[in-house]
């Protein structure tokens, strides 16, 4: 458990003005794992949509390649957080993010496809 | 040289003369591959879909071969279900030749998922070919998942590092370069550290007159950074071919025939012999991106650039080099 890390990082996000967060900090945090909701990233004419995306603590998001040629998604950190196998088209990719963080990731087949997902 | 049929388009990259506003266009899609010949030590290419255009002494030369790229086995979209169908016809070309290619060189994206049944299509298709040896280079698509493992298992013998190597024709260096593995996110293609310092020794001991073809998936040559359609590190990799005087690059990825000549160096790009892709910014792209554009320009000394791209067959080149 690394609480005081999340709670820093949603005190961060609240100075800058990112994500508007109740006084319930810890509370809200909690919930949204319990909830284990889902999002979408579309991957069309060789780019991530939406390109950012934030989300809460225990959000799967699932990618899907709606282009007619392979993509991956890949995070750019080392040791990798998450790498998907080639999707061919309409194949999808889900990944949980357990951890508040920011992941840059992109598609290592065509690297200037990139995009981020901010877990808070 | 001929001025016939040729569709220029001229680019300034100082001022960024594509039209980003342009429908999508996508070229006349020849299909097919390129003859190259090496006459005087210098390689003009030619589209094997316009040879029955091109003179018999034009065919001539110290050394032939022949160009295939992007085989792209195992799509099956619009705007092409058979890509079997075609690469055979490509193979009906080159066998159709009046006089055989010493070899051919495949430059990448074999396969379209890097599937071993893939490539084993293409084996089978292209041992029908007369010319017996190909060589190889991997494109991205033939390098997914494994990093490379399996194609190296496959074409990569002999070669050195990540797949690169070099051989000798009648007095012509080949040089086969691989910028296709740990590509980096918001990057371009790339050669990477060890592979340069094993083509600056490679050709170190050359003599000046040499003639030098490289060959590699993704253009050396800053096509479209935008698109992603160059290799960050080729300045480093052209530097060091700086004191030949005919250099020639064969590179793919592109699905279309793009030419251009930067002092010493001519580069070629080939079309694909499964699909067809859309000129540079005349599609929807990924998006803005800031990519140093004049890395070869500084390297070469070149203020323009020109794109020189024929409707049906390569441009060919007209200029002697010293």
């Amino acid at each position: 458990m690394r609480r005081s890390v999340s709670i820093a990082g949603l005190a961060a996000a609240l100075v800058l003005g990112i994500g508007v967060w109740d006084t319930g900090q810890k509370g809200s945090v909690t919930s949204a794992q319990e909830k284990m909701s889902t999002m979408e990233v579309k991957i069309d004419n060789f780019s991530f949509g939406p390109v950012a995306l934030t989300v809460p603590v225990g959000t799967t998001i699932t990618w899907t390649n709606r282009d007619d040629i392979p993509h991956t998604v890949v995070s750019t950190d080392d040791p990798k957080t998450f790498k998907s196998k080639v999707l061919d088209t309409d194949d999808k990719f889900s990944f949980t993010f357990s951890k508040a963080g920011t992941y840059p990731y992109f598609c290592s087949i065509h690297p200037k496809m990139t995009g981020k997902v901010i877990v808070q | 040289m001929s001025e016939k049929k040729k569709d220029e388009l001229l680019h300034d990259h100082n001022h960024d003369g594509i039209d980003r506003r342009g429908f999508l266009k996508c070229m006349a899609w020849a299909g097919t591959g390129a003859f190259c010949v090496i006459k005087g030590g210098v390689l003009n290419s030619y589209s094997l879909s316009r040879m029955s255009e091109i003179s018999t002494a034009d065919m001539m030369g110290e050394l032939s071969f022949v160009q295939i790229s992007d085989s792209h086995m195992g799509f099956n979209k619009p705007a092409n279900p058979d890509v079997v169908g075609t690469l055979k016809a490509a193979v009906d070309k080159v066998n159709g030749l009046s006089a055989t290619p010493e070899f051919m060189l495949h430059t990448g994206d074999i396969s379209h998922l890097s599937k071993p049944e893939e490539f084993d299509t293409v084996d089978q298709i292209l041992k029908s070919a007369k010319p017996k040896d190909v060589f190889y280079v991997p494109g991205e698509h033939d390098v997914l998942n494994d990093d490379g493992k399996q194609f190296l298992e496959r074409y990569g013998k002999g070669s050195k590092g990540g797949g690169w190597y070099s051989f000798d024709k009648k007095g012509v260096h080949f040089v086969g370069l691989v910028n296709v593995m740990n590509l980096k996110a918001g990057g371009l293609g790339t050669l990477g550290h060890e592979q340069l310092e094993w083509l600056e020794d490679d050709v170190k001991h050359l003599k000046h007159s040499t003639p030098i073809v490289v060959f590699a998936h993704i253009p050396l040559w800053s096509v479209y950074p935008e698109w992603g359609w160059g290799t960050e590190d080729s300045a480093q990799a052209l530097a060091y071919l700086k004191k030949f005087g005919s250099v020639t690059v064969l590179n793919g990825h592109i699905h279309q025939t793009m030419q251009k000549v930067e002092g010493n160096v001519t580069f070629h790009t080939a079309a694909s012999t499964a699909f067809p892709q859309p000129q540079p910014g005349k599609a929807d792209s990924p998006g803005p991106m800031k990519v140093p554009a004049e890395q070869l320009r500084s390297v070469l000394g070149i203020t323009d650039v020109n794109y020189v791209q024929g409707q049906h067959a390569l441009a060919v080149v007209d200029s002697s080099l010293a």
